[in-house]
C-alpha cells in the first residue's frame, strides 16, 4: 500500500524508519513519529467508525484528545486488547494491530447504516426511553441487541500481562501542558529554583508550536522548544513527563497523572518495564496551561468523512507531513481557519475556497490568503456537504449578517475535504474538576475558568489567549507568581520574540442555517460520538427540557468517552437559540475526572492479584496449611474453616470435629480475636462505662464476659476481659470488630472523658492463642505445665500466668463451647512451638484441630451469640435474652443504658432471640429464612422473625437453629413456619436457644 | 483527596491516614437518664448537613490515633482550620 497523502518532506516524522501496522486486518505503512491517525490519513483511510445511533460512516476529525470518532480497539492478542484508544493519541509502533469497534459486519459495509439514511424521524431524542420502555420485562432482550450495535470497544477476556504502578509526588509547581505557555512557566519556575513537574499528553513537548510554521527569535519554534527542554532536563528538581495526561484535578491541589510509559513501544511492555504509571501529585501551586480545542461548526452532513477541524488539517500537514485530501474548502468564523488553507496551498494541493461567515474581516492571516490569491467567499457558509464515505462536494450560500438564515442562492463546489473552524474552546476541564463553574466570555466566544479556591494559575489558550507571544508572556507571569507564592525570588528569563499577528474579531456563530428548517434539513451533528443533532436538541427543548443538564441527559449530548469536548458548547448554543436566550443564561455543563479514558490497570496500579488486599496470618498458619485446612476469610484474616481428612465431605469433617470436642479434646487457633490492653488507674471505671455489666468488683486473676452497646442500646460487640492487675486489663473483641472497638474506646476517652486516666493499646498481633477444649483438656494442659490446674486451684473464669511447654503463658479458663476449656495465650513467636507441643502430647487423647465452622456449631449448641451474625445493630441485650449481662446498679449511666430504655426498646412484641427445633430433625433451616405463622396465607405474608444461625448438630442428632421471633421469649413451644424459595416449608418449634447442657455443668468440672 | 494538617503531629498528611467521625461538638448529655426520649433521640440521630461551614470530628487513625476537630466548607472542600478537642473554633458560620 502506498501512503498517497504523505508529503515527500517536512514534518516531525522519520522517513528512514518505516513501520508496519494493521487496521481491520489489512497491513499499512507509516513512519516513526506518526500517530495511528496520521498514518491512517497518510494511507487514505476514510472510514474509521460507524456512528453510535445511526451507524453513519465517520472519519478522523481532530488530531488530539478531543477526537470523537477514531476511537479504536488495539491489541495483537486477546490478553492485550485495549478498548477506547483515540488513534490521534496513539503513537505508531511496528506491528501495531488496530480495529474499528462498531459497524456490523464492517465499518465499510454496515447494515445498520440504513437507519442513518432513513433519518431523524425514526430515532428522535429519547428514542430508547420511548421505544424500549415497555414492557419492562423485555428490556434485557432489547439491551443485548442495543449494546451490540452501539459498543465502543470491549474488555479483554484474558488477564492483562502488563504491570502498572503508582507513585506519590510532591512539588512546588505543577504545570499542566507543555505548549508555549507551559514551557515558559516551567522555565521560569525552574530557574527560580522551584520543584517543578510539567506534564503533557503528547509524545514530545511543544504543544501548538509543533503544529505550525511559526518562528521564535527568527528560528523555527521547535528549536526554542528543544533548547528549553534541554535546559529543564539539567535541573535536578524538575520532572518532565511526556505521554502523561493530567486526568484529574482534585481537592487541595491533588492531581492524578496518567503516564503511558510503553504504549508507544509495543503491544506488551518490554521486560521489567511498567506499562502505565499513575502519579499522585500534591502540588503547592498549579499552573493550568492546557490550551484550547478548536470548535467545529454545525452544518448539514458535517459528519461525512473529510469534514475536519481546520487546526487539525494544519497539524497533520506541518507535524506529520500528511495532507488529508486533495481539494479543500475551509469554512471559518475567525482568522485562524485561514491557516489551514495557507498550509494546504503550501503543500501544493488545491484550495477550492475559504468560506468566511464574516462580511469583511481583515487580519494578517486573511491578508496572507488574499495575497496568495486564494478564493475567499465572505459572508457565506457551507450549508451542506455531499458524499457518504467521503466528502464529494459542498453547497455554499450567503448568510444574513447575524448568521441566522440563508439569504443567497446556493453554489455547489467540488471538494473532498472541509476544514471548519468555529473558534476555540479553552480546555477548562481540569478547572471544572475542582467545582469551579466556568464563565462565558463574549469577546473570545467561549467559557473561561471561573473562580476557584485552589492555589491555581492559568496561562495561554485556557485564558482565551491564542497568540504565541501572549501565551509565552502569561506562562512567564504564572511562573513568577508561583515562585513568589512559594517564597522564592523572581527568575531571570528573556522570552523569545514571537510574531504578533493582527487578528480580526471572530463571529459568534455555532450552528449554520440551512435552506430548510433544522428539523427537515439533513442531519447537522453537534456531538459526533453520541449522534446528537441540532434538530435533536431543538426537539428536547420543545418537549420541555430547559435546563442544559436535562437537555444533556435527554439527548445524551456529552455522554461519550470524549465527554463532548467538541460538541458541548455548540449544543449549548443550539439550545440557547431554541430557548431564545443567551449562552450564559443557558449555562454550561461541567466536566468530571477523568479528562480522557484511563485503563483500569492504571487505576489499580500494583493493587491487584496477591497485592489486592493485605492478608493476615496467625503464627500457626503454616501448620494449618500442612494439615489440609480449608480457610475462611474473617476480615483480612485467613482462619482455618475446617480440617478435612481424605475422602471426607465437609459435613463429615464437622461431625467428627464436634464429637471430638464433646468426647475428648479439640484445639482451635483463636489468635485472631481482637485484644486490647487497657491500663491506668481509671481503667476499671472506663470498662464500667463501655460495657453493660459491672466491673467494679472483678478481682485480679478473674475474667468476665461483657456486652458492648452503642448509645442506642444496641449490641455491637462482645468478649471476655481479664483483670491482670488492679489497674491493668486485657479486653478481647470479635475478630472482625477489633479496629472498631479500639476506635470506640479512643473516641470516648479523648472526646467525652479525657479526665479518666486510662490508656489503650491494640495487642492482637502480640499474642498467639491456642484454645484446648473438651473433657480431656485439663489432662492435656497438665502434661505441659508444672502449675496446678485442678478445678480447686484454677476454677472457671480464672486466668493464670503459668509456664506452658516451657513458655510463659496467660491461660484463661473460659469457654465458648460449653466444655472445660483453656485458652493458652503466648507471645506470638512461641505460638507454633506451643501448638506443636500440644499436638505431641495430645495425640493420645485424639486431640483434634477444628476451625471456625465447628466453633460456630459448638457455641450454637450452647446458645452463645456471635456479635455480627446473631446481632445486626437492631437488638439490645434483653432481645437476646441476656438481661443477666446488664447492670442496674452502676452509678454512671454507661453507654447503652439510656438507649435501652427508649420507648421503642421497651415496647411489647420486639423480636427476641429463641431456639428453633425443626419438626423433622434432619431438616436444617437455611440461615436468613423468614418465619411466618401461616404458610398458606396470602402473599405478602406477615413476617414474624428470621433465622440467624442454623446447623446440623451431630452431638444432639438433630438440627439446631437460633433466630428472632416477635415476642419469642413468651412463645416457647409454639410453632412457626419457614417457607423457602423452592416452595417447600419447614415447620419448627420455638424453644430455648440452649440446646445442650442447659445447666452449664460441663464447663465447671 | 484532602490534605489535612494534624494538630497533634503538627504536619500535613494525606487523607488516607484519617477517618472522618461525623459532626463535631456533640456533647454526651451529662445526665442521660434525665433526657426525654426526644432529647435523647436528637443527641443520637440528628445531625446537621450544611452547605458551607461544618465543624467535623476527625481521627488520625493511621497516625497518632488522636481525634481533633476540623472546620470545613462542604461546598468548596476548603479546610478552614483544625483545632484540638476541647478548643473552640475561631471560624464559624454567620
Amino acid at each position: 500500500m502506498t501512503q498517497q497523502n504523505r508529503l515527500t518532506s517536512g514534518g516531525r516524522i522519520d522517513r528512514s524508519k518505516p513501520l508496519t501496522f494493521t487496521y481491520n486486518g489489512k497491513q499499512y505503512k507509516g513512519f516513526q513519529g506518526d500517530t495511528l491517525a496520521s498514518a491512517m490519513l497518510a494511507n487514505g483511510i476514510n472510514v474509521v467508525a460507524r456512528s453510535f445511533k445511526y451507524s453513519r460512516p465517520r472519519g478522523i476529525v481532530a488530531c488530539g484528545a478531543e477526537e470523537p470518532n477514531a476511537v479504536l480497539q488495539l491489541g495483537a492478542t486477546e490478553a492485550t486488547q485495549v478498548p477506547n484508544v483515540r488513534a490521534t493519541q496513539q503513537e505508531l509502533f511496528d506491528g501495531l494491530v488496530s480495529a474499528s469497534t462498531n459497524g456490523w459486519p464492517s465499518v465499510d459495509t454496515d447494515v445498520m447504516g440504513l437507519m442513518g439514511k432513513v433519518g431523524g424521524d425514526m430515532m428522535p431524542p429519547g428514542f430508547y426511553y420511548k421505544t424500549f420502555m415497555f414492557p419492562q420485562s423485555m428490556w434485557h432482550t432489547y439491551e443485548a441487541v442495543i449494546r451490540k450495535a452501539a459498543g465502543l470497544g470491549r474488555a479483554p477476556r484474558e488477564s492483562d500481562p502488563d504491570r502498572y504502578d503508582s507513585i506519590n509526588q510532591h512539588c512546588d509547581v505543577m504545570i499542566v501542558g507543555a505548549g508555549p505557555a507551559g514551557l515558559a512557566a516551567a522555565l521560569t519556575a525552574a530557574r527560580g529554583g522551584a520543584r517543578v513537574i510539567i506534564a503533557d499528553e503528547q509524545n514530545e513537548f511543544g504543544g501548538s508550536l509543533l503544529n505550525g510554521k511559526e518562528t521564535l527569535d527568527g528560528k523555527p519554534a521547535a528549536e526554542w522548544v528543544r533548547a528549553v527542554v534541554e535546559e529543564l532536563s539539567t535541573y535536578e528538581d524538575v520532572l518532565m513527563l511526556p505521554r502523561s495526561t493530567v486526568n484529574g484535578y482534585h481537592d487541595h491541589n491533588f492531581l492524578t497523572i496518567h503516564e503511558r510509559r510503553t504504549d508507544h513501544l509495543a503491544d506488551i511492555a518490554p521486560v521489567n518495564q511498567v506499562r502505565q504509571r499513575m502519579h499522585r501529585v500534591r502540588a503547592k501551586w498549579v499552573v493550568l496551561a492546557t490550551g484550547a480545542h478548536e470548535r467545529p461548526l454545525v452544518y448539514a452532513n458535517n459528519d461525512v468523512p473529510g469534514c475536519m477541524l481546520s487546526g487539525a488539517v494544519s497539524a497533520y500537514i506541518n507535524r506529520y507531513g500528511v495532507v488529508p485530501g486533495t481539494e479543500l474548502v475551509v469554512m471559518t468564523t475567525n482568522d485562524y481557519g485561514y491557516q489551514a488553507a495557507l498550509d494546504w496551498a503550501d503543500a501544493g494541493r488545491k484550495v477550492v475556497a475559504i468560506v468566511d461567515t464574516r462580511e469583511a474581516a481583515v487580519g494578517d492571516r486573511t491578508e496572507a490568503a488574499r495575497k496568495r490569491g486564494l478564493n475567499i467567499i465572505s459572508g457565506s457558509a457551507v450549508i451542506e456537504v455531499q458524499g457518504s464515505k467521503r466528502v464529494s462536494g459542498v453547497s455554499v450560500a450567503a448568510l444574513s449578517a447575524s448568521g441566522s438564515k440563508v439569504i443567497g442562492s446556493v453554489t455547489k463546489l467540488k471538494a473532498d475535504t472541509v476544514a471548519s473552524s468555529g473558534g476555540w474552546s479553552p480546555v477548562i476541564h481540569l478547572s471544572c474538576h475542582t467545582g469551579s463553574r466556568p464563565v462565558w466570555n463574549d469577546e473570545i466566544v467561549g467559557f473561561l475558568p471561573g473562580d476557584t479556591v485552589q492555589k491555581q494559575l492559568t496561562a495561554g489558550g485556557i485564558n482565551g489567549q491564542y497568540e504565541t507571544a501572549v501565551a509565552l508572556r502569561e506562562g512567564f507571569d504564572a511562573g513568577q507568581k508561583a515562585l513568589a507564592e512559594v517564597g522564592l525570588a523572581a527568575a531571570e528569563v528573556v522570552l523569545p520574540q514571537a510574531q504578533m499577528l493582527k487578528v480580526a474579531a471572530p463571529m459568534s456563530l455555532f450552528h449554520i442555517p440551512h435552506l430548510k428548517p433544522t428539523s427537515q434539513a439533513p442531519k447537522q451533528f453537534v456531538d459526533y460520538q453520541t449522534d446528537v443533532t441540532a434538530a435533536g436538541i431543538e426537539i428536547a427543548c420543545r418537549e420541555g427540557f430547559e435546563a442544559i443538564e436535562h437537555v444533556k441527559r435527554y439527548t445524551a449530548m456529552g455522554f461519550g468517552t470524549d465527554q463532548g469536548k467538541l460538541g458541548n458548547i455548540n449544543g449549548m448554543a443550539v439550545a440557547a437559540k431554541a430557548l431564545n436566550q443567551s449562552i450564559p443564561e443557558t449555562g454550561t455543563t461541567v466536566f468530571r475526572p477523568n479528562y480522557t479514558p484511563i485503563a483500569f490497570g492504571a487505576i489499580a496500579g500494583s493493587h491487584s492479584g496477591a497485592l489486592f488486599e493485605p492478608k493476615r496470618f496467625t503464627a500457626m498458619h503454616k501448620w494449618h496449611v500442612e494439615h489440609g485446612a480449608e480457610f475462611e476469610d474473617v476480615g483480612q484474616w485467613k482462619r482455618p474453616w475446617y480440617f478435612p481428612k481424605a475422602g471426607e465431605t465437609m459435613q463429615q469433617t464437622l461431625n467428627r470435629e464436634c464429637l471430638a470436642v464433646r468426647n475428648s479434646v479439640g484445639i482451635l487457633d483463636a489468635s485472631t480475636l481482637g485484644k486490647i490492653d487497657v491500663q491506668g488507674k481509671d481503667a476499671r471505671e472506663f470498662l464500667g462505662r463501655v460495657y453493660t455489666n459491672a466491673w467494679a468488683k472483678l478481682a485480679v486473676g478473674k475474667c468476665r464476659y461483657g456486652l458492648m452497646c452503642g448509645e442506642d442500646g444496641m449490641v455491637f460487640d462482645d468478649g471476655v476481659t481479664a483483670c491482670l492487675g488492679e489497674n491493668h486489663f486485657v479486653m478481647t473483641t470479635t475478630t472482625g470488630g477489633a479496629a472498631r472497638v479500639y476506635e470506640w474506646l479512643e473516641i470516648y476517652h479523648q472526646t467525652e472523658w479525657p479526665e479518666l486516666e486510662v490508656y489503650f493499646n491494640t495487642v492482637t498481633d502480640h499474642w498467639s492463642t491456642a484454645t484446648i477444649t473438651g473433657p480431656n483438656s485439663r489432662k492435656l494442659l497438665a502434661e505441659l505445665t508444672d502449675a496446678d490446674v485442678s478445678n480447686e486451684n484454677f476454677s472457671y473464669m480464672d486466668w493464670k500466668q503459668i509456664t506452658v511447654a516451657g513458655v510463659p503463658a496467660r491461660v484463661f479458663r473460659i469457654s465458648f463451647t460449653g466444655e472445660l476449656s483453656f485458652e493458652i495465650n503466648v507471645q506470638a513467636n512461641y505460638g507454633m512451638h506451643v501448638w506443636e507441643k500440644l499436638h505431641e502430647a495430645g495425640a493420645k487423647y485424639g486431640l483434634t484441630p477444628y476451625g471456625t465452622e465447628t466453633m460456630h456449631i459448638l457455641r450454637a449448641e450452647k446458645g452463645f451469640i456471635i456479635a455480627g451474625q446473631d446481632t445486626d445493630g437492631s437488638v439490645h441485650p434483653f432481645d437476646l435474652g441476656m438481661g443477666w449481662c446488664v447492670s442496674n446498679q452502676k452509678p454512671f449511666s454507661y453507654i447503652g443504658k439510656r438507649g435501652m430504655s427508649r420507648s421503642d426498646c421497651t415496647r411489647e412484641n420486639r423480636k427476641q432471640m429463641v431456639g428453633l427445633k425443626t419438626k423433622d430433625p434432619k431438616q436444617v433451616i437455611p440461615e436468613g429464612s423468614q418465619a411466618v405463622l401461616d404458610p398458606n396465607g396470602p402473599v405478602p405474608m406477615p413476617i414474624e422473625g428470621h433465622i440467624t444461625s442454623s446447623y446440623w448438630s451431630e452431638n444432639l442428632g438433630h438440627s439446631i437453629a437460633m433466630g428472632f421471633i416477635k415476642g419469642g421469649l413468651d412463645k416457647m413451644g409454639e410453632t412457626v413456619y419457614y417457607p423457602l424459595a423452592n416452595g417447600t416449608v419447614i415447620e419448627a418449634e420455638i424453644c430455648s436457644p440452649i440446646f445442650f447442657d442447659p445447666k452449664g455443668e460441663r464447663q465447671n468440672v | 483527596m484532602f490534605h489535612i494538617y494534624c494538630p497533634h503531629c503538627a504536619e500535613y498528611r494525606e487523607e488516607e491516614e484519617f477517618h472522618g467521625a461525623g459532626q463535631a461538638h456533640i456533647a454526651r448529655p451529662l445526665d442521660p437518664e434525665a433526657c426525654s426520649d426526644k432529647e435523647w433521640g436528637e443527641y443520637l440521630f440528628f445531625r446537621k448537613n450544611p452547605r458551607g461551614l461544618h465543624h467535623e470530628l476527625w481521627v488520625h487513625a493511621a497516625g497518632c490515633r488522636k481525634f481533633f476537630n476540623m472546620t470545613r466548607d462542604t461546598q468548596t472542600y476548603e479546610i478552614k482550620e483544625v483545632y484540638k478537642i476541647g478548643e473552640k473554633p475561631s471560624v464559624v458560620a454567620e
